[in-house]
């Protein structure tokens, strides 16, 4: 299998898929191989997005191209727009019409976008925002990096407020948790973030666009588009009289507050009598996984916890695995962020170590497995 | 009996006091807005764009749906709108901070793409909103909060003629300015934007109305040579009529 993205295949790929339309909005049966940005655009596809807005930024220009040439052909939006922050707020105009818009972008580009899905969030809007995330800071490199985790899990813009964070581990997850992403920004009627890498986002591997049982969502009954018959509609984040700003953030807090309590998603693989329990999210959970089975094979008692959503983080699950770890480790391509969270979760009970890196490289199997094995032994 | 009533309240504007200064441009903006709309009725497929600015407000005075846009952004908001749904009417309503200074990219670029959108432009030459500092529309010498002994060619450069800076652009079909400081020139005004509208429903491209306004809290002036000074200083710098108009 290649899973490195080779030109020559993506664009016979893509030849196939214009030519003869192999690609149709229902969900198919077969896989196919496609990489791990265009699964996220077919995904969002399928999943009903009417509007895609972006600016070109590597490692994600692949979602940008693949829209570019299916959304006309669905006869929907796509433009390609000045900048990031032009990108956020078109699909802030989309999205107070009520049509499900999305954009994508690199870390750099997320950042410009912060200053909208601020907006988005005070506004409730819901939109899918794409970060296939590189090294940083600055310009840093067009490398896979996991140095976004603080940005997408906090919030990222100004203001007292939180997105739900997708992280999938393999393309066939991307697309999954894409349609998800769709469910829950409308449902909650937040701006919803997908955060992959720039290995997930470029890499290829058999896809099945797999539709979600349909969920009943509440009609939008804030939408403008012409006060006809009705009195007429403001979307707004402004709130000036004495006691209005806080009315509305406990509101958004109390939607937060279920967020966390029915939308956490997370994998656990051989934790039950596990004493080190690996703690990692993305492609890193895939090479994780790898040291995990290496160390099993020797009987080393090591299992790996895996969060899918990263805000809401699944800080209940890991509180309950501190009953029968004795320690956890997460890996991360940074230099530690998501680890903040799993101490919080572990809240002092036990020993949380770190690994991880931040050149925009992705970390080996081999030098996370050489680490385990020196904090098992030591 | 027959009915008298020469002026009344148009059906587009809430039936609310502002909170704008008096001399304010905005509330006689808003009307001539709230006019053309009865006028054209298009009030109920109509969707409103507010800056950041004091015109922010302004969605509590238009009696038709308004959304809220961040500084700047009110063309990137209006495309992503116009596109999905092209049947809606879909204006900007911004202040020179907001449309020349920080959105002047997007301003730029839908009017480029020919985004079929109406932009009400409301040139005052100085930030309101927060406290009078100087706009990209600033006119030379005139002292401002962060241009206190004037703005100078040298150090901030000349005021920026949008207008004339968009009228090349090939996106563009209508471009005009117009002030709001005397009758006369109202009512011209009034024309520019009805036909900047009825570009939008004709199914025209990118049409501009910028609108000469005065802020006669800032420019410390009383509103009365407030409206003087636009005669004598503001025209002279930003010409007024019909810059472009592609039919």
């Amino acid at each position: 299998m290649l899973f490195r993205s080779n030109n020559s295949i993506l664009w016979l790929l893509k030849f196939r898929i214009s030519k003869f339309n192999i690609l149709k909005t229902e969900a198919t049966t077969e896989p196919i191989l496609i990489c791990g940005n265009e699964a996220i655009g077919e995904a969002a596809i399928q999943a009903g997005c009417l509007a895609y807005f972006g600016y070109p930024i590597t490692p994600q220009n692949e979602l940008t191209a693949y829209m570019a040439a299916r959304m006309p052909e669905e006869g929907r939006v796509f433009i390609q727009s000045e900048s990031e922050l032009a990108a956020i707020n078109m699909v802030f105009g989309a999205s107070a019409l009520g049509v499900r818009a999305m954009t994508s972008s690199s870390s750099p580009g997320i950042s410009l976008k912060q200053e909208g899905i601020s907006y988005l969030a005070g506004c409730e809007l819901p939109a899918v925002i794409v970060n296939i995330s590189r090294g940083g800071p600055g310009l840093g490199n067009i490398g896979p990096a996991q140095s976004d985790y603080f940005q997408a899990t906090r919030g990222g813009g100004h203001g007292d407020y939180r997105t739900p964070v997708l992280a999938g581990a393999s393309v066939q997850e991307l697309a999954d948790v894409t349609f998800l992403a769709f469910d829950l920004a409308d449902r909650y009627r937040t701006p919803v973030l997908i955060l992959g890498d720039g290995i997930l986002g470029q890499m290829m591997e058999p896809v099945k666009f797999i539709h979600p049982e349909p969920v009943d969502l509440e009609p939008k009954d804030w939408i403008l588009g012409g006060a006809k018959g009705r009195p007429p509609r403001v979307v707004k984040s402004l709130f000036l009289g004495t006691g209005a700003l806080d009315a509305h953030n406990r509101k958004l807090q109390e939607r937060y507050r279920i967020i966390r309590e029915k939308e956490v998603r997370c994998e656990a693989y051989m934790t039950d009598d596990a004493e080190l329990i690996m703690v990692a999210y993305g492609i890193t959970a895939r090479l994780c996984r790898e040291v995990v089975r290496n160390l099993r094979r020797d009987g080393h008692k090591v299992g790996l916890f895996r969060p899918i959503t990263l805000w809401p983080f699944p800080s209940l699950k890991i509180a309950e695995l501190c009953r029968t770890a004795k320690r956890f480790l997460s890996v991360e391509m940074s230099y530690g962020q998501m680890v903040d969270d799993v101490r919080l979760a572990v809240n002092g009970k036990l020993p949380v170590e770190f690994f991880g890196n931040g050149g925009g490289e992705i970390l080996t199997v081999g030098e996370i497995e050489e680490y385990t094995r020196e904090l098992i032994s030591s | 009996m027959k009915d008298s009533t020469i002026y009344q309240r148009p059906e587009s504007l809430q039936d609310v006091p502002t909170h704008y200064c008096p001399g304010c441009g905005h509330g006689t903006a808003h009307r001539l807005i709230a006019e053309v709309i009865d006028e054209l009725g298009i009030r109920e497929r109509t969707v409103g764009i507010a800056p950041v600015g004091c015109a922010v407000l302004a969605y509590d005075y238009f009696n038709f749906d308004v959304t809220e846009a961040a500084h700047g952004r009110p063309p990137a908001v209006a495309t992503g709108m116009k596109r999905v749904r092209p049947e809606l009417i879909i204006f900007t309503y911004q202040g020179d901070g907001d449309l020349a200074a920080i959105g002047i990219a997007e301003t730029i670029h839908a009017a480029n793409r020919g985004e079929k959108i109406t932009v009400i432009f409301v040139n005052n030459g100085i930030y309101g909103m927060t406290g009078g500092q100087m706009a990209p529309t600033t006119l030379i010498d005139q002292k401002t909060a962060t241009s206190p002994l004037g703005r100078s060619f040298q150090n901030e450069g000349p005021p920026l003629k949008v207008c004339e800076m968009l009228a090349p652009l090939d996106g563009t079909a209508y471009i005009a300015r117009g002030a709001l400081n005397k009758p006369a020139n109202i009512l011209k005004a009034r024309e520019y934007i009805k036909q900047a509208f009825l570009n939008q429903i004709e199914g025209r491209r990118f049409s501009l109305v910028e609108l000469l306004s005065a802020c006669p809290t800032y420019w410390h002036l009383t509103p009365g040579d407030s409206m003087k000074k636009i005669t004598e200083e503001v025209i002279p710098n930003f010409p007024l009529g019909v810059i472009k108009d592609e039919r």
